[in-house]
């Protein structure tokens, strides 16, 4: 190999390369699907179709003998718009709604109801569907609270006074919508896509073909054929989340309190991590095969389930918790979240933005290495 | 017939199997996943980072934090010295809530007015955020039922008594483990089958195969079915950790749940193969095979539930083989549901396989011819 001529020539060789990969990204309609289509797709899908909130329980009320108060907790039941009640004679019946998932819950009352009110020793059974716990969770929250409203209605006057009660403030997220804090994050999982999936997909089909070896018979410099190959997927990484963030914003209505230029600074940085750690997966596996699996695996599913995108990593056995601490991910969505709903926090951006860069490095490193190993 | 498909079969097995890195691939990355996964992906509330704003400080409020330093689920407790500390533990996301207790709270309990216990909440992660509630709610039930008596008053005429069944103690585990049984086979079946056809494409031996005696179906079913027997191994797998390793009930009948897989997996083979009618590169196949995945996923049911979703969203899943599939896991895994009242769930699953490969066998001749 001779040594490769100096200075000018080498804007000259990047641009040729940036040209070649424009081209290619241009003529492969899958590149510009995966940038622009799936995000647009991603979006709808999350916006309308992903939300943690019931919008209607729907519950057997069992309640054998008519009676007043019986009837008076069925109405505060039916009157509430957090429930569609349905009637069942006995808990045989109800049972069978429950085992068809057609209720998530059963509320039901003994014939001896309005007895045992007057006595003070009447029982309200509530029987959950347990398969979804998150769900069943919150459908108690919603009897509970109904509950307990019907109890100081027919209560009123005999009863101590009120104790404690508990004032709530959510911050950020006062109608408490579920989507507004997914929807950020999913700008994260977008630009995963971009930056560690294409990315890797693209440099391994040149190892596969071996037209990687080709350019390593040119006077490019490894320094500039990972520049050739990382700007062109920056750019279309950058443009996905701008749209991504608009849609976010002026489609679904998540408030943005952060500030663009945050944005900006933490997705490239974000970016380069993602893409770095492309390249390195792509020169470790040097097949589409593999490197689109491992791609899948370690980045794209790591960034759903163990970024703190849906599951809270606060949550997680400690052990998986150390784990989160290695995907690239996490760090973003915690800016992101805190970008769109609580706005500028630096300190978070700082923490986050540092381990982004640390990362970026070493995945950059390794890239770099098991792309020069191959040319001895 | 039999004998073209046999030899096919074997190929298809063996060019997965013989390649190291595909191998290690078919193997490995859906194990870690199953546990990494099964105990990453919780909705369960614990650990909860909690800050104390105690500005009464008298006997009252200090038994009312006692309450919450005595319960598991809140922990540890951060004391915070004022508005200021409150707003930049919450802000930096170093509690999870902070409780707020204002000053002359003792003094409104005596007099009988409401004293307020103030919780602030992170709406950034909303959905951890209305768990807490819950849980400070119960801690304040028991707080004034405890005063109630203590004044001499009677307990409330009525009480609520709760049951959960089929998991009783709600654990989110027991709900996410089947369903990862799920989508990890689809996965495995989807892109095997995806890139099989894509692959022969790229790498030019697709027309070598072409030439042979072969007709279109056969190459289909010699296609088809290792990742059936893969998808098979796969799901056996992962279903043999969920019941041995997370010890997941496992209630209802196995049979059921390998009817339903099978169907399942066909069906997903299906779309697979269409991916892979379609695509000239891997590259393609990949992301064709991903572009089925992840709304497969997110309108199933496997981490939101169907009925969150708008109508005309819900509807749309229908269409989704993955939706019927996670039923019958968690209907098998926990219900113990009789077979009658799965079919609703196995024949939508069997329509859609059957329309998925026929579909696939037309794309197959057009491109071969």
């Amino acid at each position: 190999m001779t040594a490769p001529p100096r200075d000018g020539s080498a804007r000259l060789r990047i641009r040729g390369l940036l040209r070649k990969e424009w081209l290619e990204i241009l003529r492969d309609p899958s590149s510009i699907a995966i940038a622009f289509v799936l995000p647009a797709l991603l979006l709808f899908l999350f916006g309308y179709g992903v939300s943690l909130d019931p919008r209607e329980v729907r519950i057997a009320f069992v309640k054998p003998s008519s009676s007043q108060p019986a009837e008076s907790l069925a109405e505060a039941f039916r009157g509430s718009p957090y429930f569609r009640v349905a009637f069942a004679a006995d808990i045989v019946t109800a049972r069978r709604l429950l085992d068809r998932r057609e209720v998530q819950g059963i509320v039901s009352l003994r014939d001896d109801f309005a007895d045992r009110l007057e006595n003070g020793e009447a029982v309200v059974q509530l029987v959950l569907d347990g398969v979804d716990a998150n769900t069943a969770r919150i459908v108690q929250g919603y009897v509970r609270g109904t509950f307990a409203g019907w109890l100081a209605r027919i209560d009123r006057g005999s009863r101590a006074p009120p104790g404690l009660t508990i004032e709530h403030r959510m911050w950020f997220n006062s109608e408490i919508d579920s989507r507004h804090f997914l929807i950020p994050g999913l700008v994260a999982i977008i630009m995963t896509l971009i930056g560690a999936m294409l990315t890797s997909l693209v440099v391994a089909r040149e190892w596969e073909r071996g037209t990687m070896e080709a350019l390593f018979a040119t006077p490019v410099r490894i320094r500039e054929i990972m520049i050739g190959k990382l700007l062109p997927y920056f750019v279309l990484g950058m443009g996905s989340m701008a749209v991504a963030t608009a849609m976010a914003v002026l489609l679904f209505g998540v408030p943005f309190r952060g500030s663009f230029l945050a944005l900006l600074l933490l997705a490239g940085i974000y970016m380069m991590a993602s893409l770095a750690y492309g390249l390195a997966v792509s020169a470790l596996a040097r097949s589409q095969f593999v490197a689109g699996q491992v791609a899948i695996i370690t980045a794209f599913l790591p960034a759903f389930i163990l970024s703190g995108f849906i599951f809270d990593i606060r949550s997680m056995p400690w052990a998986i918790q150390l784990l989160t601490y290695i995907i690239p991910a996490r760090y973003f969505v915690s800016s992101l979240q805190t970008m769109f709903l609580a706005g500028d926090v630096w300190r978070v951006y700082l923490v986050d933005g540092a381990a982004l860069l640390l990362i970026a490095a070493i995945f950059l490193a390794v890239a770099r290495r098991r792309t020069r190993k191959s040319l001895e | 017939m039999w004998r073209r498909i046999w030899a096919l079969f074997r190929k298809e097995l063996l060019v997965l199997w013989k390649d190291p890195r595909s191998r290690a691939v078919l193997i490995g990355p859906p194990l870690v996943q199953l546990l990494v996964f099964g105990y990453a992906a919780t909705f369960d509330i614990r650990d909860v980072r909690t800050g104390i704003l105690d500005a009464d400080d008298s006997p009252t409020s200090r038994a009312v934090v006692a309450l919450f330093a005595g319960s598991p689920t809140f922990d540890p407790l951060v004391p915070l010295a004022g508005e200021a500390a409150l707003r930049r533990a919450i802000d930096g996301r170093e509690v999870a809530v902070a409780i707020r207790i204002q000053p002359g709270f003792e003094a409104a309990l005596r007099a009988g007015r409401p004293a307020p216990l103030q919780l602030v909440l992170d709406g950034r992660q909303s959905n951890t955020s209305l768990g807490i509630l819950a849980y400070a709610q119960e801690i304040v039930d028991h707080f004034n039922q405890a005063l109630e008596q203590e004044a001499g008053f009677p307990g409330p005429p009525a009480r609520l008594e709760i049951r959960s069944w089929f998991n009783p103690n709600l654990e989110s585990r027991w709900f996410i483990v089947p369903g990862l049984t799920g989508l990890l086979s689809m996965v495995v079946v989807l892109v095997v089958t995806a890139l099989s056809v894509a692959r022969e494409r790229e790498l030019g031996t697709f027309e070598q195969l072409l030439v042979t005696p072969y007709r279109p179906l056969e190459i289909l079913a010699g296609k088809a079915l290792p990742a059936l027997l893969i998808g098979l191994a796969e799901g056996t797998l992962i279903v043999a950790v969920a019941v041995f390793w997370f010890e997941i009930p496992l209630r209802g009948s196995l049979a059921l749940l390998y009817l339903g897989l099978i169907i399942f997996i066909l069906a997903i083979a299906g779309v697979g193969l269409m991916v892979s009618a379609l695509s000239r590169t891997q590259q393609q196949a990949i992301l064709g095979a991903f572009l089925f995945v992840v709304p497969a996923v997110i309108l199933s049911g496997f981490a939101t539930p169907i009925m969150n979703m708008p109508e005309t969203i819900q509807t749309i899943t229908l269409a989704n083989p993955f939706r019927y599939f996670l039923v019958i896991l968690r209907s098998v895994f926990l219900r113990d549901t009789p077979f009658e009242l799965l079919l609703d769930q196995i024949w939508p699953m069997a329509v859609i396989a059957l329309l998925t490969l026929t579909a696939a066998t037309v794309m197959f001749r057009r491109r071969l011819y």
